[in-house]
């Protein structure tokens, strides 16, 4: 027989949604699951991280709208857990409280000129791109001919390969219209790209790399001295991944840059040392080349910058936090403060493990600690009795949080197909808060 | 675009693609594991958890795989597109040149 469990689930990206799902589908719990996210929107980094230009992986949306749509299923969307509704107030209500609000902040290069207007991190320039509502509509002004990404993750290939797509391009995306207008009156027409070490330590995907390749009127440079490997990263080059990343670079390598509008570089063992700034707004930037004991350094002018060097989880108030990592520390999905599982308290996804892997990746461990969560249902229903808590929607009712429930989301999701219609487009995302708001009425 | 099952796969069918696909849209047959074509958000969980290598990206398949890309799509003519392999469980079927390799594939 399967025991009830009423859950919460905090965060509507893939780790929060995947949670859903596993457990709805186990047949030892009868799961009533309400998703919370502090959007009005569900689908986190899908809808704001995913890049725009991804359709196929964003196509996730369907399956997940399945998950969110069961009737055991609710979303609470537009609800900040922590100032609409506390911690200890979901606790007395539910029997599981599952955190999988992912890791939304950045990390910083820790050089001087850091601060200078026109350095930002991919994930303020990524988040400002998805229109995001918590980013400015105005956030950003690209200008200058050189913009320079800073790392060697999928990230930083998705804002490289975004800054050198054609307006034509752009708008087959869902991007908000005064996205597209600033990228296409940029002026940009070189896109570097640093990577602090050499190839083979580049956390690009292959399929990336490939992808780099197909742009329109851009050329991919690569210096062939940069695939140059020593010893050491010879032998891990003959991992197939690595090896198929090798030929594919050899060949960027070998195809040269003639007659293209714009020039997207691969520069590797190349790193920032400082930004030059006039008026508080960067100018240039001092990078340091090649190996330990042969580094050169030149002075680059660009006036857009920005750093992709990995995203960071966020403290939750209440819950126990490793600064180092990120990370809400935990055994098995299991949250713990010196060791002891802090009763009906689980943790999946990025803010778990820390932010890496892929979407499917995130499966994966949401089917670690719905197992631990399974593993703990006899604790779980005992402790049932001492729920008295009210049900949080009249909770949030009462303090009058305008929450975005499914139905709320499918009007939004209808009205940016509407703004799409009219401009020729699938859809254009609704970037302002309040005009969300407004639509999910 | 889509992500490939190929010959490393026949007779092994470790499926850790499997708890890692997002959309489980990897696919039982009798000797391997297909990936359905168009059911494929190509996320590329499924080529890093592969312990043998045998998932590549169709853009990457080396030559003498790139059958590959038609047979899995080929394993799919009956079942067509059942948007989830658990639904379905195992199928006793494999596309006939699979069928006839020798075992383990070689």
């Amino acid at each position: 027989m399967s025991v009830q469990l009423r859950v919460a689930v905090v965060g509507s990206g893939p780790s929060g949604i995947f949670t859903a799902q596993l457990l709805g589908e186990s047949d030892q719990v009868d799961a009533h699951i309400d998703v919370y996210d502090q959007l009005p929107v569900p689908y986190g980094l899908v809808r704001y991280g995913v890049a725009p230009d991804h359709p196929k992986i964003k196509s996730i949306v369907g399956p997940f709208a399945d998950v969110l749509s069961d009737p055991r299923v609710r979303f609470f969307g537009n609800v900040t857990v922590g100032t609409d509704i506390s911690l200890a107030e979901l606790r007395n209500y539910y029997d599981v409280l599952v955190f999988a609000s992912g890791a939304s902040q950045d990390r910083k290069l820790g050089i001087p000129g850091e601060h200078l207007s026109g350095v930002s991190s991919a994930t303020e320039f990524v988040s400002w791109y998805s229109g995001h509502p918590d980013t400015c509509i105005d956030r950003f002004s690209i200008s200058g001919g050189t913009a320079i990404v800073v790392g060697a993750g999928n990230v930083a290939l998705d804002v490289a390969r975004l800054l050198c797509r054609t307006p034509d391009e752009l708008r087959r995306t869902d991007m908000p219209e005064h996205v597209i207008d600033a990228i296409a009156s940029s002026g940009i027409r070189d896109v570097r790209v640093l990577a602090r070490r050499g190839p083979v330590h580049a956390k690009f995907t292959n399929k990336e790399l490939i992808e780099l390749g197909t742009l329109k009127d851009c050329a991919i440079v690569v210096d062939p001295a940069d695939l140059d490997l020593n010893a050491e990263d010879q032998e891990s080059a003959a991992n197939p991944l690595l090896s198929r990343r090798m030929a594919i670079l050899n060949e960027y390598a070998d195809r040269g840059s003639l007659g293209s509008d714009r020039t997207l570089r691969l520069e590797f063992n190349t790193k920032p040392m400082e930004f030059h700034g006039d008026n508080g707004h960067v100018r240039s930037v001092r990078l340091a080349r090649g190996a330990s004991d042969n580094i050169s350094t030149t002075d680059v002018d660009t006036q857009f910058v920005v750093r992709s060097i990995g995203y960071r989880g966020c403290e939750f108030v209440g819950l126990p936090f490793d600064e180092l990592r990120g990370v809400i520390p935990h055994r098995e999905g299991r949250v713990v403060v010196d060791g002891e599982h802090v009763a009906g308290t689980y943790v999946t996804g990025w803010i778990k493990r820390g932010p890496s892997g892929v979407i499917g990746t995130n499966r994966l461990d949401a089917n670690e600690t719905v197992s631990a969560i399974v593993e703990d249902i006899s604790t779980l229903s005992h402790a049932r009795s001492e729920k008295t808590g009210v049900e949080p929607l009249e909770l949030l009712r009462a303090r009058e949080v305008p929450v975005v429930d499914w139905n709320g989301w499918l009007s939004i999701d209808q009205a940016e197909i509407a703004l799409g219609r009219d401009l020729d487009r699938a859809r254009v995302k609704i970037h302002d808060r309040s005009e969300m708001l407004n639509a999910a009425i | 675009m889509t992500y490939v099952v190929t010959q490393s796969c026949v007779d092994i069918k470790d499926r850790s693609c499997v708890a890692q696909c997002p959309v489980d849209c990897i696919y039982e047959g009798d000797r391997m594991m297909y990936i359905h074509p168009d059911e494929c958000i190509e996320c590329g969980a499924c080529e890093a958890a592969c312990p043998v290598s045998a998932i590549y990206y169709d853009a990457e398949l080396p030559p003498e795989r790139e059958n590959f890309l038609d047979l899995n799509a080929e394993f799919f003519t009956e079942i067509g597109s059942p948007r989830g392999a658990k639904k379905i469980g195992k199928s006793n079927n494999d596309p006939a040149f699979v069928a006839a390799l020798p075992p383990g594939g070689a």
